[in-house]
């Protein structure tokens, strides 16, 4: 399945956030959410993407966007990946059944068994705005989603 | 793409009008940085005039504690044209990275510890580290080291023999 475009539902969903609370994406609506599917916690590199994307937080939030990460690995796993990170933002489990959110937003690699580096831009109805796919080993940055933040506002306040 | 072309701001190593100009963002804390510092060295080395060298801050402050603040000690020492003393320093001190070593780099340059330790109070130079992330970021800068050739982000390894085949492509185009 091809990745979600511009103009999409985007699938509601309901994933594990801690192992005690879960999260709807219907929950944020009325506000961007950004969506950034990314295939492992650990990758071994500074240029980790959560990592990035934890620094480049306070201008997301500038937007008025939030932030959730989702990949395959469970709740305890992004538990101790958030600390060692000190990540500002939620992680959710797409864990059980594995990558079913994934595949519903067209982001599975299906014979690697995780997520793509996909990106998803959703506006404050529940629609798909933006949408990136980055070539799994490339980690995409934060400019793509800066800049899709920033033409929703305009076209919000237009 | 780079976004903040090269400008008068930066810190310079080299002509500005070279063939080459690579733009290094980096963090003093981050080790692939510390392992790029004397790649880099060995590049400049090689191109010599052909080539200048520009480095922007990009730290990641949350997972590199130091780093903020170890960019902030090198702007202070640009302040006073101590730049790359300082950003040399830095990186071959990389293991004791810290306050102790800001300290010791300062005195060592006879720049005023008490005026470092007052900018790095006052936060003086912040909105410059700021401007440099900020700008990294909008250019696609994705961690550190990132690299830029000509404006070009290098997405490639950065070991010598990477780096001085990329660079050997911008000079023949």
């Amino acid at each position: 399945m091809p990745l979600l475009q511009p103009g999409e539902l985007a699938p509601d969903f309901t994933l594990h956030v801690t192992p005690d609370q879960q999260l709807s994406l219907s929950e944020l609506r009325g506000r961007p959410i950004i969506l950034a599917f990314y295939p492992a916690d650990f990758s071994p590199v500074c240029g980790d993407q959560m990592a990035l994307y934890n620094e480049v937080f306070p201008e997301f939030q500038k937007l008025g966007a939030e932030l959730v990460g989702i990949s395959v690995d469970g709740v305890w796993c992004h538990d101790e990946f958030a600390k060692s990170r000190k990540l500002h933002f939620p992680l959710l489990a797409d864990y059980e059944p594995k990558g079913a959110v994934a595949r519903q937003y067209g982001a599975y690699r299906q014979k690697d068994g995780f997520a793509e580096r996909a990106l998803f831009v959703i506006d404050g109805k529940g629609k798909i705005f933006w949408s990136y796919l980055s070539p799994v080993a490339v980690n995409p940055g934060a400019d793509g989603i800066l800049e899709a933040l920033e033409d929703l506002s305009k076209l919000s306040k237009s | 793409m780079l976004k903040i072309p090269v400008n008068q701001d930066d810190h310079i190593l080299g002509d500005p009008k070279a063939p080459v100009v690579l733009v290094e963002y980096g963090d003093y804390e981050c080790p692939y940085c510390g392992q790029a510092y004397p790649i880099v060295k060995r590049v400049q080395k090689h191109f010599g005039k052909r080539m200048a060298f520009v480095f922007r801050n990009f730290p990641l402050t949350e997972i590199h504690p130091n780093a903020e603040m170890a960019a902030q000690t090198t702007e202070f020492a640009a302040a006073q044209g101590r730049f790359w003393e300082m950003h040399d320093g830095l990186y071959e001190n990389q293991q004791m990275l810290g306050p102790p070593l800001f300290i010791a780099l300062a005195q060592k340059l006879e720049l005023s510890v008490e005026d470092l330790n007052l900018a790095l109070t006052n936060g003086t130079y912040a909105s410059r580290v700021k401007s440099d992330f900020m700008g990294g970021v909008r250019s696609g800068v994705n961690g550190t080291p990132t690299f830029f050739i000509n404006g070009d982000r290098h997405d490639g390894a950065f070991g010598f023999d990477d780096l001085v085949v990329a660079i050997e492509a911008r000079l023949q185009k």
